[in-house]
């Protein structure tokens, strides 16, 4: 009883004590903040630097902004993709970093001053290399036996099944669909998300998935296994963002700023490779770990900004769409 | 009268929990859309697999079901038990393991391929409708064996003696009361498909409306469009119970015994035959999982346990809640409104109960809660088709005579009709509890980390590459669920007055 008493009163103090602490609330995904997400170490070392408690809140990142709307508790949103920034950005609800974005090492020009990158990727089919050559072009794929079994996602309902149709758009143009066309009979099927496509890889029920350029890495890192590859295609692979923002209605600016400063920081950037299965948007590639160093890169990098992708988007899936329900 | 006025609450509150959020929602995205020629080809073809794995399920649950009825053998009670574990399963482990064995590189494939068979592609409609049959049957041999086993076994005994033809006299009637039931529950069900369909299907040829509410919520934050889809799932959640209501009318039957009737019509073989046929189909699937699942249950994090504790208290929460809705709904009307729960997309719900809750609290404060909300209402049409027939027979057998002692309400229920109804009150907190194991995606919204549960924790792994540790933590979740099944089921059996 008396152990109760002092555990209760312990608790009663601890709260006191944390309710003089200014707390950070960042929005974030559902994978960011899990336990092997980058979000546990990022939210240690940010609280030994601020001293204040950094909050987690996680899931839908977007539709839950637009639905609590000037309401929100958030401070900072971090987990978006370029491909849905433009109805993030109409909402009105972000403010812009003012950050100097020259420490940023992607393989393309950034200079938007509301969405920052935290780290990116490209789009690539990985396969099996004990069993496959490989493709070294986005026409090799398409020219391969039909027996070559493919699996991806779904552009209606998953990220990296958008960013293949506008892949696809990019590499093809008003050919899209005659592409898709060549593609379909070697595509085993379609699922809702990444997870449930590269389970049907790692079970041997396909022989190439569609997954990032990153996808090795884990592979290599952290199985030791040197098996998977991603074909580097020579037409160029997709880029994929990842961003941070700062909510416009924050009650705590200070802090927010200082967060969006940190991210941008060779500590927060080191963090990523290992945790995120990315590669990290401002830290020197002699930095990455070595297995992100040795991983083959694209030559070339394909990228629609936010207002081509949104013009292209329904045009790209429906090219997808019709292809594939011959 | 004051009975009434229960029943009547509780059909207020579950209409309430389900009309609400959707409310919310339309209005939130200020009124109805009109439906794209797209949404509408998704529409037709969700009606159609739906209407096809239901039938078949339903088809083929009769044969299995009159087999398990008639038949005693050693682990009957146990294989019945097993064979439900498909409708628990996590969508996409259930994928994965029919792709085990029905897949390109599956066991059918590889036994059939050194024969010369072609090969056999599962990918495709008839892909749609094997994995709804594969969650499904169960529940329909376990709706329909209820109805085999409620017919007392003296009446068998008397058409014996009579010579008068079991199947016409005594199986047929019964039947005609219970198929159409069982049947309007597995369509709703698979109204709702999603992952199933889009996977198993092959392609964008198998779109169904609940992709489309999803791409309207997640990619195009169109609630009008979202909740304009979920008022059309509504619609016809609501026409098939309707429809189903209108054709299983007749007679009551009195009450029977959980013991298989020793008869004397039916070919042994024939049984054998249909009870091997669905096992092998059943735990085949299951078979690969489990051995998948054993060998990842070392790579698993020790954030299993609090997910599995999280689990099992939203199942237990959620037996109670369900069960206190329940008894007062027992009725045909309740069993026809109790399918509006299950009709509606559940990230409708979900975003209608933010949308209520969150003026007032934190939504991760209640994220628990609202998952247990939404699995009581998800469970109620199947507790409801459990527990329906024994209420009325208690009713017609024992209410009259319980009123003559001047029992009234409550001591009405305690003295004589719960007693009564253990055995099915078992098997529906059993079934409750297992369901409300599962995850039904509502729960997105109200997340913060540390506080998942085991379905999210499975998706989480996966998610990460993890794909042994997924199949050990959707072990975890199958033996739980299966384990709460069965204690509840077992429990209500003990001692039970019938």
């Amino acid at each position: 009883m008396k152990q109760t008493l002092l555990t209760v009163a312990g608790l009663f103090c601890a709260s006191a004590v944390a309710a003089q602490v200014e707390v950070l609330t960042v929005y974030a995904p559902d994978y960011f903040g899990s336990e092997w997400g980058p979000g546990p170490s990022i939210e240690t070392a940010f609280e030994a630097q601020c001293g204040c408690d950094l909050q987690y809140q996680t899931g839908d990142l977007l539709p839950r902004l637009l639905l609590e709307g000037e309401r929100t508790e958030a401070d900072v949103a971090i987990g978006f993709n370029s491909d849905i920034t433009k109805r993030a950005r109409e909402s009105g609800l972000f403010a812009p970093h003012g950050l100097d974005l020259s420490p940023l090492t992607l393989p393309i020009e950034w200079d938007d001053d509301t969405f920052l990158p935290f780290n990116y990727g490209h789009t690539a089919f990985i396969y099996d290399n004990t069993k496959l050559d490989g493709f070294d072009s986005f026409e090799a794929l398409l020219n391969a036996p039909d027996d070559v079994r493919v699996v991806i996602q779904d552009p209606r309902s998953s990220i990296s099944g958008l960013a293949l149709v506008l892949w696809v758009n990019a590499v093809y143009g008003d050919e899209a669909e005659a592409a898709w066309a060549r593609l379909a009979p070697k595509i085993v099927t379609v699922t809702q998300g990444w997870s449930e496509s590269y389970g049907l890889f790692t079970d041997g029920e396909a022989d190439v998935v569609l997954s990032y350029t990153t996808s090795p890495a884990y592979h290599i890192i952290a199985e030791e296994d040197l098996t998977k590859s991603a074909a580097i295609f020579e037409e160029g692979h997709y880029f994929m963002v990842e961003l941070a923002a700062k909510l416009a209605g924050t009650d705590n600016p200070e802090l927010a700023d200082q967060f969006m400063a940190f991210i941008l920081t060779e500590e927060f950037q080191t963090m990523i490779p290992t945790t995120n299965w990315s590669f990290p948007a401002a830290l020197s590639e002699d930095k990455w770990p070595e297995g992100f160093q040795s991983l083959p890169m694209p030559e070339t990098v394909l990228f629609y900004d936010e207002n081509e992708a949104a013009a292209l988007r329904d045009e790209a899936i429906e090219a997808w769409r019709s292809a594939l329900s011959q | 009268m004051a009975q009434r006025v229960v029943a009547i609450i509780a059909a207020l509150i579950v209409a309430g929990l389900v009309i609400g959020p959707v409310t919310a929602v339309l209005w939130r995205g200020g009124g109805f859309t009109a439906l794209s020629a797209a949404d509408l080809a998704a529409l037709r073809f969700t009606v159609w697999q739906a209407f096809w794995s239901a039938s078949v399920s339903v088809v083929l649950a009769v044969p299995v079901a009159r087999a398990l009825a008639r038949r005693a053998f050693w682990g009957r009670g146990a294989l019945i038990s097993v064979m439900g574990a498909p409708f628990i399963l996590p969508v996409i482990v259930a994928i994965l393991g029919l792709l085990a064995v029905f897949g390109g590189n599956g066991f059918v494939n590889v036994v059939l391929d050194p024969l010369g068979v072609p090969k056999l592609d599962i990918y495709g409609a008839h892909g749609v409708i094997l994995a709804h049959v594969f969650f499904n049957l169960p529940l329909a041999v376990r709706m329909i064996l209820q109805g085999w086993l409620a017919i007392p076994a003296e009446r068998f005994r008397v058409a014996a003696t009579l010579g008068a033809p079991v199947f016409s006299v005594l199986e047929w009637p019964m039947l005609r009361r219970v198929m159409p039931s069982a049947f309007a529950v597995i369509f709703v069900i698979c109204l709702g498909s999603f992952a199933v369909a889009l996977t198993l299907g092959g392609g964008p040829r198998t779109t169904t409306v609940e992709l489309a509410i999803y791409q309207a919520f997640k990619f195009d934050f169109d609630l009008s469009k979202a909740a304009s889809l979920a008022v059309v799932q509504l619609a016809l959640g609501l026409s098939a119970g309707l429809v189903a209501l209108l054709l299983a009318r007749g007679d009551l039957l009195g009450a029977g015994f959980d013991r298989v009737v020793a008869r004397w019509d039916g070919s042994r073989v024939l049984d054998g035959l249909w009870i091997g046929l669905a096992a092998v189909f059943l735990l085949a699937p299951l078979a690969a999982i489990f051995l998948a699942g054993v060998v990842g249950l070392g790579e698993l994090p020790s954030s299993v346990w609090g997910a599995s504790a999280r689990s099992v208290g939203i199942a237990l929460g959620a037996v109670v809640l369900t069960m206190a809705l329940a008894l007062p709904l027992a009725t045909k009307a309740g069993e026809a409104a109790s399918l509006l729960g299950i009709s509606v997309s559940g990230l409708v719900l979900g975003t209608g109960i933010f949308l209520i809750v969150q003026p007032y609290v934190r939504p991760s404060e209640v994220a628990l809660p609202v998952t247990m909300l939404v699995n009581v209402l998800m469970a109620l049409p199947f507790v409801l088709r459990i527990l329906r027939p024994g209420v009325e027979s208690a009713r017609a057998d024992f209410g009259r005579l319980g009123q003559s002692l001047g029992l009234r309400g409550w001591t009405l229920w305690r003295i004589v009709y719960l007693p009564r109804l253990r055995r099915q009150m078992g098997f529906a907190a059993g079934l409750t509890g297992a369901l409300a194991m599962g995850d039904l995606g509502v729960i997105t919204l109200f997340s913060r980390p540390g506080q998942g549960t085991l379905p999210l924790l499975m998706y989480d792994l996966m998610g990460r590459y993890q794909m042994g540790a997924a199949y050990g933590a959707a072990l975890v979740l199958v033996a739980l669920s299966m384990g709460i099944f069965w204690a509840f089921d077992r429990g209500g059996r003990a001692n039970a007055v019938v």
